[in-house]
């Protein structure tokens, strides 16, 4: 047991170490050695994590470590304290797995920002909140790390302080992340005076044991910790945030916007099973905002020039097809999806900035194309994502897919549709990027034409290794032999294992899905390859392509539906309550030396006016003490 | 040992640091707030270890006035928090030339003294004595070594100051009327009172004009901004950091346990006044231009959280609104002395003139993030520990209260990072802003340290505060 703390500490503390370090001294320590500090402590993380995984694998007993008492609460008391059982060592697994990876790369694609030292102190920082996040043994520990990751992610999108649209971009996702906490807040006092805990396993017992369940109120609790789902996970109508938050670096993206950070929603829900599963309204909420989302982000996906962008918008929809799985109550095949879509989107964003880093910063996909020859490891890997989230057999991201398919079709023929949409959709912009990327000739300046290389080992070595992931990572959950559904089990109520006998229709779907990724593939191959379609430039843009290219306006919806309403009303306080109110009270200032100068002409010095009031006066009293009795 | 020593080391402070001459004030001063501090925590720790150090001395005999100090778990954290800022906002000020400076920091030292008498009298006139004492040294202080026009400035001091004294005056009415039911002004007896509903409802507004503008609550704020903006920074630290928290713990000391049955028939009404302040206070925040008065607002949206809390009647509320008011004290003479760091180097207020700090200070970028962070409440930092309570508490009213409430962490957000954004992002800006000297960053890291440390580990205060909040709570349920 004190074994477990301390190595959990180590586990815990070990980024935050790097943070402190790089803080206080990276400057002064040099570029390298900043990023290898950062690199070593998140690997640290990781081999903890295999010690602790091969643990629960062996043991099957969760491990709860409670460090001290945090914040106390009449009929409440919040620890500081960890959980590790087998969700949480899984997420941790890729968090630190993938993060690994990712510092790693960063040591050379960041390596002429001068500001390298604080790069690697924000990542260290957000990888110690996100497995505060995972390993938080209550509510509230998680929410340090939700609100943690929400402060690096700001602090990473706004890297490049100087500007201030990446600025702004920063704020944005922080303040829509906000909004969507404060559902999360709200869930955790409705949860908190239901069941007096925010303590995972407490809370299962309680809700477990408890008899007249106040379902409608549980339901509002679920609903509340949706929204804070939606805030952190991209989901409509929170969403916004998330393509802006490219402004960020590329590794950044891969990390926190694609890896882990936005998965952090799907933790929470699945987390909180035992929640959800007792309330079928919510459920069904959370699969039609998934649904939505996932189609939605989507067609704007298909017309985006931005490499970046498309891939953002890629991400928002794959998180909603996890929540179109979860609202199903499909928990374990919304954490399949959550693996394998790390795996292929962290390789596909870092191979977008090896893209990117080989043109100097270029992110426009119409001045770019045949890469290929010239980045022959960037294009196989990202040729092999591109495959997986496409879902052709049998890469990673085709078992996944498919299941979070079969879940729907099991479910509900319309969201079934919508997700099988918004696959076709996927594979078509994944293959549209693949082409305008790599293959043709380049369209870009001759001077980047002449400095067209691969990039350097620290940056191909992750990419091979992810997409080595990306296409075996579909073995942990083959249908019918799910290693991955057995080692979730004791977290879910249900019993697992009754959907997944392979009959004719679950084949036949399986084909239709395959059909459907490799039309979007080949509509792209036509349009892109074969015809050789640019994309127009932003002016020539029109109809729908523009609605689609300008994201369906909701930006600017939100802006006038929310912050110019907000900001008027802030300047109509500001110019005229204010005013009103200080000349209220200077008013009545005036008023009282108003009944002072007119009480003044009073005393004129008349003594027989004094004398008359007096006997007035006298009068008055007399005749109210003879009337009183 | 008692705990009058505290006052006799600040007032005797005052006047060594007014005889001592204008060359060595600061440092004098800062020598008797120390001494303050050290003897506090020497308190403490009598305290903690069960030994008595209130107490009680027949003052004046007709009328019944005692030298009454009360020193619970309550009164020793205002106590910490007083003597802990007031040497953190005296050694802000090294480095700044101020005229007459003797007065000027006698009168910081004294105005502690009246802070720290208020929150320990546990006698009503000795109370109302201190209560208006304090407002003595922060007129002076505004008015003589404040910024701006000087005639507007008088106006705006001159303002608040009336305002005030106006407010606090029905107090006095309240507490002359409570002697003629009680026949003494000692706290205990004045808990004791069993008045009828209505006697109780005028007492508690009377009670309720006073501490509104002092805290203040809307509509009663309208000094606040104008007074915050043309203090010296100096000033500004003590009424946002101290003062109005004087105003709160009123609540909590005066107002609720003698007029039980008014705080609780009228509950709904002073918490959504609270709320309104949150709101009203984050919404006008957003548009403001010149950084102090962004704050001020901001103070404002805070306190409302805070005396939503109070008003709650339940231990969480008012356990989470003094925490709350710890931290709020803390952060707030942190912001207002970050604003005066940039003010010293850009010579300006208005934020639009401000920018690209960043790039040439990354070291005061960083701490003056950090106190944004605390200031809207980020989870690991105290502000988060005070905020969590108070709004898990109004959920406990009303769920509606805490949604409402709540939005402070969408509106903070929105106008302290914008405002980040303004001030310290962006392209260098063309003034140059020299890197934090040591003695500023001593002062911003002590007020960090004690965010971050108790962020993490609030168990020492809550222990301490808890006791005398139950005790406080049983007076206010005996009914």
């Amino acid at each position: 047991m004190e074994m477990d703390t301390n190595l959990a500490l180590v586990l815990v503390l070990a980024p935050f170490l790097g943070f402190l370090i790089n803080v206080f001294f990276g400057k002064s320590l040099g570029k390298t050695v900043s990023g290898i500090i950062g690199t070593v402590t998140v690997v640290v993380s990781f081999i903890v994590t295999l010690f602790f995984f091969n643990q629960i694998t062996s043991t099957e007993k969760a491990i709860q470590i409670t460090l001290f008492d945090w914040i106390q609460i009449s009929n409440l008391k919040i620890n500081l304290g960890f959980l590790l059982d087998q969700l949480s060592v899984l997420w941790l697994l890729f968090v630190t797995g993938i993060g690994s990876l990712i510092h790693l790369y960063s040591i050379s694609y960041m390596h002429d920002d001068e500001n390298i030292h604080k790069f690697f102190s924000y990542l260290n920082l957000f990888v110690f909140f996100m497995i505060t996040l995972v390993v938080g043994s209550n509510l509230l520990v998680l929410f340090i790390g939700w609100e943690g990751v929400g402060l690096c992610s700001y602090l990473l999108i706004g890297f490049w302080y100087k500007n201030q649209d990446y600025n702004d971009a920063a704020k944005k996702a922080f303040i829509m992340n906000r909004i969507g906490d404060l559902g999360l807040l709200i869930g955790m006092f409705i949860l908190g005076s239901m069941f007096s805990t925010l303590d995972y396993a407490t809370l299962q017992t309680a809700i477990a044991g408890a008899t007249n369940l106040n379902i409608p109120l549980l339901s509002l609790a679920a609903l509340c910790l949706f929204i804070g789902a939606c805030g952190k996970s991209a989901q409509i109508p929170l969403y916004t945030w998330l393509p802006d938050a490219m402004a960020g670096p590329t590794p950044v993206s891969a990390l926190i916007h694609a890896a882990t950070m936005v998965t952090a929603g799907i933790f929470m829900v699945t987390r909180l099973n035992f929640v959800f599963d007792l309330a079928p309204d919510v459920q069904m909420i959370i699969a039609i905002v998934g649904g939505v989302t996932s189609l939605v982000a989507a067609t704007i996906g298909l017309v985006q020039t931005d490499i970046k962008k498309v891939l953002a918008y890629s991400t928002v929809s794959q998180l909603g097809l996890m929540f179109l799985a979860l609202g199903f109550g499909a928990y374990e095949v919304a954490v399949f999806h959550v693996i394998t879509h790390a795996f292929f989107k962290a390789c596909l964003f870092l191979g977008s900035g090896s893209v990117i880093h080989g043109l100097h910063g270029e992110q426009d996909m119409r001045k770019m194309g045949g890469l290929r020859k010239a980045m022959p490891i960037t294009f196989w890997t990202m040729l092999v994502s591109s495959l997986a989230i496409s879902g052709v057999p049998f890469f990673s991201g085709f078992f996944s897919k498919d299941e979070i398919l079969l879940t729907a079709f099991h479910h509900s023929i319309p969201l079934y549709v919508v997700g099988s949409i918004a696959s076709i959709m996927t594979a078509f912009y994944m293959f549209r990027l693949m082409f305008l990327t790599f293959f043709k000739d380049f369209r870009g300046t001759e001077e980047q034409k002449h400095h067209l290389h691969e990039s350097d080992g620290l940056i191909t070595f992750p990419l091979m290794i992810l997409a080595l992931l990306a296409t075996f990572g579909g073995l942990i959950s083959l249908p019918g032999n799910s290693w991955l559904n057995e080692y979730l089990a004791p977290l879910f109520t249900k019993v697992a294992g009754e959907e997944h006998h392979l009959g004719t229709t679950e084949y036949i779907l399986m084909g239709v899905a395959v059909l459907g990724g490799l039309l979007g593939i080949f509509i792209a191959y036509i349009k892109y390859f074969k015809q050789d379609n640019i994309p127009e430039s932003d002016e020539k843009i029109t109809g729908l392509t523009k609605v689609l290219y300008n994201k369906y306006y909701v930006d600017e919806a939100y802006d006038t539906l929310f912050v110019a309403p907000v900001n008027a009303l802030s300047k109509f306080f500001r110019d005229y309550v204010e005013t009103a109110l200080s000349a209220f009270v200077l008013g009545l200032g005036k008023v009282t030396n108003e009944i002072g100068f007119q009480g003044k002409k009073i005393q004129n010095g008349s003594i027989g006016l004094y004398l008359f009031v007096f006997v007035l006066g006298l009068c008055a009293i007399v005749s109210y003490i003879f009337l009183a009795q | 040992m008692n705990v009058s020593l505290i006052l006799i080391i600040l007032l005797v402070g005052a006047f060594a640091t007014y005889v001592v001459g204008d060359k060595l004030a600061s440092k004098v001063a800062l020598f008797f707030s120390l001494a303050a501090l050290g003897c506090s925590v020497v308190l403490l720790n009598h305290f903690l270890a069960g030994e008595n150090i209130s107490l009680i001395n027949a003052w004046i005999t007709q009328p019944k006035i005692s030298f009454a100090l009360n020193a619970d778990g309550l009164a020793i954290a205002m106590l910490l928090l007083t003597v802990a800022l007031t040497p953190i906002i005296i050694f802000s000020s090294f480095g700044n030339e101020y005229k007459i400076a003797k007065a000027f920091y006698a009168l910081i030292l004294f105005m502690a003294f009246a802070m720290t008498g208020t929150f320990l009298a546990a006698d009503g006139l000795l109370y109302y004595i201190f209560w208006e004492l304090a407002l003595i040294p922060i007129y002076f202080i505004a008015l003589i070594w404040g910024n701006g026009d000087a005639e507007e400035r008088r106006k705006a001091v001159v303002k608040f100051f009336i305002y005030t004294l106006a407010g606090s005056l029905f107090m006095l009415i309240a507490f002359i009327y409570l002697y003629q039911k009680a026949g003494s002004f000692l706290i205990d007896d004045l808990y004791k009172l069993n008045l009828s509903a209505t006697e109780q409802l005028w007492i508690f507004l009377a009670f309720f004009l006073a501490y509104a503008i002092k805290i203040p609550i809307i509509p009663f704020h309208t000094w606040q901004a104008n007074v915050y903006q043309k203090a010296p920074t100096v000033g500004t630290m003590l009424l946002s950091g101290i003062m109005l928290k004087m105003g709160l713990y009123s609540v909590i000391r005066w107002q609720l346990p003698i007029a039980p049955l008014a705080a609780k028939e009228y509950m709904n009404i002073f918490i959504a006044l609270g709320i309104a302040g949150v709101i009203y206070g984050s919404i006008v925040a957003i548009r403001q231009k010149d950084l102090k008065k962004l704050l001020a607002y901001s103070s404002l949206a805070h306190v409302g959280l805070i005396a939503a809390g109070t008003y709650t009647l339940t231990i969480d509320g008012l356990r989470g609104a003094v925490l709350q008011m710890i931290a709020h004290g803390f952060v707030v003479v942190g912001l207002f002395f970050a604003a005066e760091i940039i003010f010293k180097r850009f010579a300006t207020r208005e934020i639009s003139e401000m920018g690209g700090i960043r790039i040439q200070s990354p070291k005061f970028t960083s701490m003056f993030l950090i106190l944004v962070l605390a200031s809207v409440a980020l989870p690991s930092t105290f502000n988060f520990v005070g905020e969590f309570t108070v709004l898990y508490s109004l959920s406990q009213i009303n769920i509606w209260f805490a949604v409402l409430g709540g939005t402070t962490i969408i509106l903070g957000a929105y106008y302290m990072l914008k405002m980040f954004q303004n001030v310290m992002l962006g392209e260098a800006n063309t003034k140059t802003f020299s890197d934090v000297t040591i003695n500023e960053g001593i002062s911003l890291v002590a007020i960090i340290a004690v965010l971050l440390f108790f962020g993490f580990y609030p168990k020492p205060i809550t222990d301490l505060i808890t006791p005398s909040l139950e005790t406080i709570l049983n007076v206010i349920n005996k009914n």
